[in-house]
Order: structure tokens, then sequence, then C-alpha cells
């Protein structure tokens, strides 16, 4: 085991290294200049000159790519180009927010798409099980952006059981009141093709021959379930509730900006709209760095719920 | 039984399938809307505006709160005052002369699927938004599709040193999430239009398609039939595309209409934030862009018909891949 992690943890280094050069080669290389775009519209060439020598951006390739290592290394990338924020300070104000959001949305998504999918599959083959089929089909196909502009509207403005966005000063203010609608939207998003995975991750479970011998015993329905089949399945449902979690930090930026949340995924659109490259490529690196962590923790996750698995 | 055997038999068990076959046809008619837009014969003039700013669709009827808050502004402020306008008469002259010569004497005061501010035609909007979107869609996951297929055979099938630099290269590509990766391109590209998002995901989405297209060449390249060819001469290229591709192309075909859906939808997302297809196009990410405001105002046939053209397309899609995948690979049943 210690072994196994060690050579996992040796394997960052290429990857890594690879992170680090596909982003120097994006934002160095293709994305041009910097200069010209921090300068503004009205810029003389000496004002230009001086950016440049501030930014290493005058110096060859090698050596700017030494820079940029250097940030890496020292999780240090310097000063947002719009805010003049410390990158690092814009990390840790934001991240409390981003899992305000992300962690009752998993739990709630996950606890609620176990059972679902869990029913559909106990019901295979029926009426229900098709009708709830089709609904996730449909479901998934609708964009995002409809959920979140609907239920922001009808909820919100309309109804008006939550407040359109906003954010506090305390922590229980900013759960139970400013993430409660983006909570709901994100459940109702991810349910769809939650239910499908967890789905088939059930089907694969309950045909099998323990299921069998359980029932051939006499043990209850409710036990065969919720007890031998749930513990089977969880398996893989863990481990993939594990692996979505970097994607989620940098993905739930739709519903962070439009309901006015503070976290990393408005940041990102917020540096992504201003070219702020600094906290773009912090975060890149940083979420990178996060999603081969994670990684490395589902397997060895894993190999913990199931003694079977081996690990190599 | 030649090769053509297998793709008639695969036809065969998919047009009994009836859902899939009419999630075919569905995927069909909005191809046919795709081509017949982008040849001039629909949705031509979609940027005409050829209603009343917001006119409600024809089932509604016209918006008589809207008429009657014209009016009232057409009488002006003064009245309340008891004063005559100073400016009346100039004012009076100024609308005379916008109506008279301005389009608005034409504009009708419901559409067919009702207009947005401008009094654009939803209709003509959505229909010429299927065709952006659709074609981003195709293209992008060709263009995926193309690069994994080529980096996955060639990883699959030469191993070695080339399998560690594919390898490589998809751990970097996979430890970015797809969505970060997508924004953190567009940041730095920072150009607008329907090629630039082609490119964007084209390159960034081909990690899956690789995956699995190296995992069956490593299955097929050791196969007799591959040894066989290998014995006779066959160049490693010849084995790789003409021996080998044919018998893996199932698995390509599904991962590719499955990256077309993928890819509609980030269309969707990247041009609702801005940096998808320019403000020159219409797509279904731009309708849905402009529908915030105007829910808020009540008006809802925007964005309803936006959603409904691309919910339509996508599940037709999804179930049309679902259905390709069963007929192609009998044994997944």
């Amino acid at each position: 085991m210690a072994a196994y992690t060690l050579r996992r943890l040796w394997q960052f280094v290429p990857t890594l290294a690879g992170v680090v050069l596909l982003v120097f080669f994006l934002f160095n290389w293709v994305g041009g200049d910097p200069a010209y775009l921090l300068a503004g519209k009205i810029s003389n060439p000496a004002q230009i000159e001086n950016i440049r020598r501030q930014l290493g951006v005058d110096q060859s390739y090698a050596v700017q790519l030494g820079i940029f290592v250097k940030q890496v290394v020292s999780a240090d990338f310097g000063a947002s180009w719009a805010t003049n924020e410390r990158v690092a300070d814009i990390f840790a104000t934001r991240l409390g927010p981003s899992l305000t959001v992300l962690v009752p949305l998993l739990v709630i998504s996950t606890l609620l798409g176990l059972a679902a999918a869990m029913l559909v599959a106990y019901l295979r083959g029926s009426i229900t099980d098709r009708a709830v089929m089709i609904a996730c089909t449909v479901g998934q196909s609708i964009s995002i952006l409809v959920y979140i502009l609907v239920f922001q509207y009808l909820l919100a403005y309309h109804l008006g059981w939550f407040p359109v966005q906003g954010w506090g000063t305390t922590f229980s203010e900013n759960l139970l009141r400013y993430s409660a609608l983006a909570i709901v939207v994100g459940v109702a998003v991810s349910l769809a093709p939650d239910i499908r995975l967890y789905r088939t991750f059930f089907l694969d479970e309950i045909n099998q021959d323990y299921v069998r011998t359980a029932r051939a015993k006499g043990m209850s329905e409710g036990r065969v379930m919720w007890v031998h089949v749930l513990r089977n399945a969880a398996i893989p449902i863990v481990t993939n509730v594990l692996l979505q979690l970097p994607g989620l930090l940098a993905g739930a930026f739709l519903i962070e900006r439009f309901f006015g949340i503070p976290g990393i995924g408005r940041e990102v659109i917020l540096a992504v709209e201003r070219s702020d490259f600094p906290v773009i490529k912090a975060v890149t690196v940083y979420v990178a760095i996060a999603t081969m962590i994670v990684n490395l923790a589902a397997d060895l996750l894993y190999r913990a719920i199931d003694p079977r698995v081996q690990l190599k | 039984m030649t090769e053509q055997g297998v793709w008639t038999l695969a036809w065969l068990r998919f047009s009994r399938d009836r859902v899939g076959f009419a999630s075919l046809m569905v995927v069909l008619v909005y191809v046919g809307i795709m081509l017949a837009a982008a040849i001039g014969w629909l949705a031509r003039d979609w940027s005409e505006e050829r209603g009343v700013s917001y006119a409600p669709p024809t089932f509604l009827g016209p918006d008589r709160s809207a008429a009657a808050a014209a009016i009232a502004e057409q009488r002006g402020p003064g009245d309340d005052y008891g004063i005559p306008d100073p400016l009346a008469a100039d004012l009076a002259e100024i609308a005379k002369g916008l109506t008279g010569t301005g389009a608005s004497e034409a504009r009708s005061p419901t559409l067919a699927f009702g207009a947005d501010k401008w009094g654009r035609d939803v209709l003509q909007k959505t229909l010429k938004g299927a065709q952006v979107s659709l074609f981003v869609g195709l293209a992008a996951a060709l263009l995926a599709t193309l690069l994994g297929t080529i980096f996955g055979a060639l990883a699959g099938f030469r191993g070695g040193w080339v399998d560690d630099i594919f390898n490589w290269l998809y751990s970097v590509f996979t430890s970015i999430p797809y969505l970060l990766l997508v924004l953190a391109v567009a940041a730095v590209v920072n150009q607008k239009g329907v090629a630039t998002v082609i490119l964007i995901l084209g390159l960034t989405g081909w990690t899956g398609i690789f995956r699995l297209v190296r995992a069956e060449y490593m299955k097929h390249k050791v196969r007799e039939y591959v040894l066989a060819a290998d014995a006779i001469g066959a160049s490693p290229a010849r084995r790789m595309f003409v021996h080998i591709l044919p018998n893996v192309s199932h698995v390509v075909l599904v991962q590719l209409s499955l990256h077309v859906v993928l890819f509609i939808k980030s269309e969707v997302i990247l041009t609702f934030l801005g940096f998808g297809v320019g403000v020159d196009t219409v797509s279904w990410g731009s309708m849905l862009a402009e529908a915030g405001s105007e829910l808020l105002l009540g008006k809802w046939w925007q964005i309803t018909a936006a959603t409904i053209a691309m919910a339509l397309l996508v599940t037709a899609f999804s179930l049309f891949t679902d259905a390709m995948r069963d007929a192609l690979d009998p044994r997944l049943r």
C-alpha cells in the first residue's frame, strides 16, 4: 500500500510538469503579449515596455518558463491583473463560499440519486423504471442554463421563497438563506445523470448470486436491498462522487455566477472575462493538482472498501 | 458474408428499434434544417426586425398593455400639470417622422412564436440557431473523434514510447476538468466565432475517445487477422487503418455521436458566457443569454423556443446513440 502510494505520488511529477507546460504554452505562447491587454486602449510604447519588463515577458521563453515554474513551486502566483489582489488571498477567501454550496449539494444529490436509483433498479423493466429513465433522458437534455433561469425566476423572483441572489456575513445565513436555491438547482441538474449512472451500478449487483442466496435464506427484501446490494453498489458510487469534486469546484461557475456566490467558479468566469491570466493559471494548476490527489484518494478508498481490488 | 454484412445486420437490428428509428428521423429533420438554413432556404432574414418589440406569439394575440402604455406615453407628462407642453408640436413631428418612415409601420403586432427585444422573429432565430448549434456540435465532434482515433490508434498499435507519450498527454489533459480547460483556452484565444468554438471544443475533447480506441487497438493488434496481414507484408499504417479500423469503427461511431451531444451543450454554455459564437450569429446559447432579462418582463417565448428546440435534438440524439450502440454491439444487450 505504502509502496503503491509512493509510486503514484512519483507519477504526479511528469503529469504536473505536463500541466505546467500546457498552461505555459497556452498563456505565454498562444496568448500573445499581455502588455497590450494590460495597458488598455490608450497607451504609449514606454508604458508597454515597462509592463513587459515587470511581467518578465521581454525575456526569452526559457526564462519565462523558469519564472512560471518558480511560481508553481512556491505557490505564489503574484497578484491579479484586474484587482491587484494576491492570487493566494483570492483562493483563501473564495474557497469557503464554494464549499458552502458544494458539500451540501453533493451530499443531497448523492443520497437522493442513490435512493431513486435503487428504487428504479429494483423495479427494473416496469413502467416506473421506463418512465423515470425517459424523464432522466429529457431532463439531461435541457441545458443547465434553463434550470437556473427558470428556477431563479419562479422560486425566487415570482414566488419569493428564496432571495434572488446575494451573500451574507455569517455561515448559517449563507448556508440556509443564500445557498439554498443554488443547492436546489444543483440537485435538480445532477439528479438525472446520477440516477442513470447509479442505476447501472445497482443493476450490476442485483443479479449476483449473493442476492439470490440472501433471498433464498428468507431475508427480507428491505434488508437485501439496503444492506447487501447497497454496500456493494456503494463502492463505485463513492469513487464517482469523489471524482466529481474537483470538477465541481471550478464547474459550478454558472450557479455561483447567477446566485451571486463569491466562490472559485465565479472567480474563474470573472478572470476569463477580464483576461486575468495569473488567476486562471493558478486555478488551472491548483485544480489539476487537486484532481490528481483526489484520483489517488479514490483508488485508495476503493481498495479500503473492497479488499479484492488489487492495486498495481 | 463480407464486411457489408455486418453493417446490413446492424441496420436491420436498428430499424427494428422503434424509439431509435424515430430518434434518427428527428435528428435527420434537424440536419435538414441545418442544411436548408446554411444555403439560405430557411430563416435567411432572421435578423430582420419584423415585429414590434417583444411581439407576443400569434396564439396569444397582440399585447394590449404595451399598446396602452405607448398611448399613455404619447400623451406626455405635461398634461398632469395643466400646462401645455412647449415641445409637444416638435415631439409629435418627430414621432410622426419615426413612425412614418421607420419600419414600425410595417411591423406586425404578433409573430408566429413572438419576437425578441428588437422585434426579430423568435421562430426564425430558433431555426438559424439550430443551424449554428448543430453545426458546431457536429464539426467539433468530428475533429475530436479524428484526433482521438489517430492518437488512440498510434498509442495502442505502436505501444512502447509512443504509447507513453500519448498516455502522458492524456493524463495531462484529463487532470484539468473539461470546462475549466475550455474556459482557459477561450480566455487565451480571446476571439469569438464559430471556427474558434469548434477548435476549442475539438482540441480539448479528444481524451475519452482516445482511451477507448487505444484499448480496442491493443486488443486487436494481437488478433490472428492482423498477424496474418503482417505476414503477407501489409505496412503498419495499412494494418492500423485498413485492417483494424473497420473492426473498431463501431466504438468510434458511438463516441462521435455521444460527443455531438456533449459539444452542443458546451457550445450553448460558452456562447451564453460570451466566449462562443459572435454577436452577428445566433445560436441557442445567445438566445438563452437574452432570455434572462426577458423572463423578468414576463416574455417567456424565446427561452421556451430555444429550450424545446435544444431538448428535442439532444434527447433524440441521445436515444439514437443508445439504439446505435445496441445495434452495433448486440452482445451488450
